[in-house]
């Protein structure tokens, strides 16, 4: 049957074109199988395509279009009417699904497009990134370079290492042509090129401190760009064709050690040194603000460094000055060793050279004198004997003051008569006086002890100096001697203020006050008045006859006696009052009624009767064996006696306490000590030992004391010396007289 | 009675005053003299009577030696040194000054001079003997008469 078929017939004839149709839709249609073929090939091969559905309807729409080109090939010949619908079928279908894509693709176009402007922002993006990664690897390069800068800079205190250090570092960290420091000179008008990175030897270049472009890098504590052609920046001759590099300068504030104020610093520095960095030319870099950043941060650390350094400079120039001084001391120190060693010796000498041929003198004079003289002659003979007597006394108080001063001399202590004494010193001035027609009182507080112990001969030394010098510059009216003891709360004077009055309960101080009516002294040249060899300048004062030295000892001797001594005067011409307060040892109850003691044993609190004491005492001598057993029967002892060591060992036993030797005689007595230390072993059971010689001399002293004997005493022993002298055993179980 | 007994305290005191003066005595036989008391009342002459015997033998000693030759002046320096000793020990003054000078002049071995002083000594010990025994006969006398003899302050 033939249906009416609406296709196309070709126009009869055209045969050529008809097969080149036919050939065309053939290629069509495999181009649009293909297509979806390869669409869907690639897609499953990519991971992520997100329009899968529009993917999907791509390729029917393409399939279908496909099929109708297909199917348009069997449209060229008479066909079926089953082509006709399949024909019509496919192009409906593919009508439908070409409007259903090309209404999808209106939305999804704009999308697809979009991803691809998405993509180039994120590209760029990258890159932006990836640049300034760039940039901050750059800068902790950097601050890598400024720790390590630091760090070299900080650990060196050494001015010129700090310097090079940083100009050094710093060209590298920040790949400078030049850099360079330039430091005030001394007179702080100049700046002075000191330092520089790359020229070995700075010429020396200064320039005016007060251009206005350094006044402005001064001015602030930032990098300052400035111009290349300035002075301070044209420190090498213009490399030709290329353009000076940038160049920047920041200041460096220098510690003045004069003005090192530790919570001032660094505002109020002085002065500062400039620091000049110069990029390298024809390079077109420019400095960026991390870089001046850095440079400010360098130039803070140089300074901080710097006042390191220029401390440690300080600190070692003070201790090298300490170390001279200290030199200085040391040798001066020997040198007043070797003088004080050499005046000793020289005092020690001259003592003992002066001292005899003034002895001689004095001894001839004094004989002169008893002979028969004509009335000049006699009064010649006074004469010398008063000057030679004069010269004694200066040489024996030049020694003593000496002495004092070493600090060897010591008091002695003896219980001696208080009253007397100062009897004693007013018969010695009363003719002076009576001369002068001076009236000379003396008194004597009632409750002032008797007896006292102390050093007599230099207290009197003392009194008598004073009340003499009174009398000496009296030239009318009288001199009034007061002694009394000194009550405790009198101590609370102005003119001894460091006084502390230390008593016990046998000890006293004595206050004496010696006015005058004389020419008295004036106030200002009170204090020099007990220095040594001083003498007052004003002509009516004391310095008539004295040698200085009285007054000086006196002070001294008070001064042992744990004293002091002091002088008031109204003035010139009225008179003045010397006083002097002393302490003084009490003498026990008992020995008020005896006489003093002539030999140095002290005090006497043992008993006077030695009932049964037993003793034994050896000496071949058979008188002075009967004469010195006498003494000790009379003394209540019991005594037995041997004549020889032999014996004396024999009868020995532990009841005798004490065994005399007298080693005078041939007997080897030092050989029997030992012997009978070996006999008592116990030292309590083994009598005491004592020797009696005759011979006065040190050596006897010395092999006692070393064989080991408890004492040594002189002969001839009276009745008294041998109670004494038991007592004195007794009690402190040794007893070495002075020899 | 009375007046005799005065007197012979005034010779007596006058005796010890002379013999202090010239130097036979010296303080140590004051202390001697205190020693006498009534446990021992005449330990002054007991004390004395041995150093008469002692001066005897040493000074025949001392001849004996000076007479023989070589001397030994040691041995002769030996007594001698006894002799001071004792002499020291009673008090007698200027024999114990000879015997000191005696002493150097041994030392030096000087025989003159040891036989010069030998002599010396000799006069002095008779000198002091006949002193002392005055004075003993003097105390004897007072003590019989029934006073008691002072020592010389």
């Amino acid at each position: 049957m033939i249906m009416d078929c609406n296709c196309i017939e070709p126009p009869p004839g055209d045969e050529l074109l008809t097969k080149y149709q036919y050939i065309s839709d053939f290629f069509i249609a495999l181009a649009y199988f293909s297509i979806p073929l390869e669409l869907i090939y690639f897609v499953k091969k990519s991971a992520v395509f997100p329009y899968r559905w529009v993917l999907v309807q791509f390729g029917a729409f393409i399939v279908l279009c496909g099929a109708t080109h297909l199917i348009n090939l069997w449209t060229f010949t008479v066909h079926s009417k089953t082509v006709a619908v399949v024909m019509t079928t496919a192009k409906v279908l593919t009508a439908v699904v070409s409007c259903a894509t090309a209404l999808l693709l209106v939305h999804i176009i704009p999308d697809l497009l979009s991803v691809k402007t998405r993509e180039l922002f994120l590209k760029n993006k990258a890159a932006e990134l990836d640049r300034e990664m760039g940039l901050i690897r750059t800068q902790e390069e950097t601050g890598r370079h400024v720790r390590m800068l630091t760090h070299e800079i900080r650990s060196t205190l050494d001015r010129h290492t700090i310097l090079k250090t940083t100009l050094v570092e710093l060209g590298r960290t920040l790949a400078l042509e030049e850099c360079a420091l330039w430091m005030p000179t001394r007179t702080g008008l100049e700046l002075q090129l000191s330092y520089t990175l790359r020229q070995q030897n700075p010429v020396g270049y200064t320039v005016p401190i007060h251009l206005p472009v350094i006044n402005q890098v001064f001015s602030t504590n930032r990098a300052v760009k400035i111009s290349p052609n300035c002075p301070v920046a044209r420190l090498r001759p213009q490399a030709g064709k290329y353009m000076p590099g940038e160049v920047v300068a920041v200041r460096v504030p220098l510690l003045n050690l004069s003005n090192f104020q530790i919570y001032d610093w660094p505002g109020v520095s002085s002065s500062y040194a400039l620091m000049v960095l110069m990029l390298p030319s024809g390079s077109a870099r420019q400095w960026h603000l991390y870089e001046l950043e850095l440079v400010e941060v360098v130039a803070d650390q140089v300074a901080v460094a710097l006042s390191h350094a220029a401390i440690l400079e300080e600190s070692m120039r003070a201790r090298d000055q300490l170390l001279e001084q200290n030199g200085a001391l040391d040798r001066a120190r020997r040198e007043a060793e070797t003088a004080i060693h050499a005046r000793n010796d020289f005092l020690s000498v001259m003592n003992h050279e002066m001292r005899t041929p003034m002895h001689a003198v004095i001894a001839l004079s004094s004989l002169l004198q008893e002979t028969e003289l004509t009335p000049e002659q006699r009064l010649m003979v006074e004469t010398i004997l008063k000057s030679s007597n004069l010269l004694v006394t200066l040489i024996n108080d030049v020694l003593d003051l000496s002495r004092l001063e070493d600090g060897s001399l010591q008091l002695d202590a003896a219980t001696f008569n208080l009253h007397s004494v100062f009897k004693e010193v007013v018969n010695l001035i009363k003719p002076v006086a009576s001369v002068k027609k001076l009236s000379l009182t003396l008194h004597l507080a009632p409750d002032l002890p008797v007896y006292a112990i102390g050093d007599e001969k230099r207290l009197m030394q003392t009194i008598l100096n004073v009340v003499g010098n009174a009398v000496k510059f009296s030239k009318e009216g009288g001199v009034s001697i007061i002694a009394f003891v000194a009550k405790v709360e009198s101590f609370r004077d102005a003119r001894i203020p460091d006084f502390i009055p230390v008593l016990n309960d046998n000890q006293f101080y004595l206050r004496v006050q010696v006015k005058d009516s004389g020419s008295g002294i004036n106030p200002q040249d009170i204090p020099t008045l007990f220095t040594k060899f001083a003498q007052t300048q004003s002509p009516t004062a004391r310095n008539s006859g004295g040698n200085g030295l009285g007054l000086a000892i006196c002070k001294r001797f008070v001064n042992l006696m744990e004293g002091h001594i002091w002088i008031d005067s109204e003035g010139i011409g009225k008179g003045c009052t010397a006083t002097f307060i002393v302490k003084l040892g009490l003498p026990d109850r008992s020995n008020e009624s005896k006489a003093p003691f002539v030999h140095k044993i002290l005090g006497n609190h043992g008993p006077t009767n030695f009932a049964g004491l037993k003793v034994l005492f050896l000496d071949d001598n058979g008188v002075s064996r009967t004469v010195t057993k006498g003494v000790l029967v009379h003394l209540g002892c019991d005594v037995t006696t041997a004549s020889s060591s032999e014996e004396c060992l024999r009868v020995v036993s532990h009841e005798h306490k004490v065994i005399f030797m007298d080693v005078c005689s041939g007997i080897e007595g030092y050989d029997l000590v030992e012997r009978i230390h070996q006999k008592f072993t116990k030292r309590q059971d083994r009598p005491l030992i004592v020797a009696l010689t005759g011979n006065t001399n040190k050596v006897t002293k010395e092999t006692c004391v070393r064989v080991g004997m408890d004492g040594l005493i002189l002969k001839p022993v009276s009745v008294d010396k041998m109670r004494g002298v038991l007592s004195e055993l007794l009690e402190h179980r040794v007893l070495f007289e002075t020899i | 009675m009375t007046m005799d007994v005065l007197q012979l305290q005034r010779q007596l005191r006058e005796l010890q005053a002379s013999m202090h003066q010239e130097g036979f005595i010296d303080d140590q036989f004051t202390q001697l003299q205190r020693l006498q008391d009534d446990s021992s009342p005449d330990f002054v002459k007991e004390v004395v009577t041995m150093y008469f015997d002692d001066s005897e033998k040493l000074i025949d000693n001392m001849k004996k030696i000076l007479t023989q030759a070589p001397v030994d002046f040691k041995q002769v320096d030996a007594y001698v040194h006894q002799y001071k000793g004792s002499s020291a020990s009673i008090g007698a003054a200027r024999i114990k000054n000879i015997c000191m000078k005696f002493r150097n002049c041994c030392e030096n071995q000087d025989h003159e001079g040891c036989w010069r002083l030998l002599q010396q000594l000799q006069n002095e010990y008779s000198a002091l003997k006949g002193h002392l025994m005055y004075l003993f006969r003097l105390e004897q006398e007072l003590r019989s008469a029934g006073v008691k003899i002072p020592s010389l302050e």
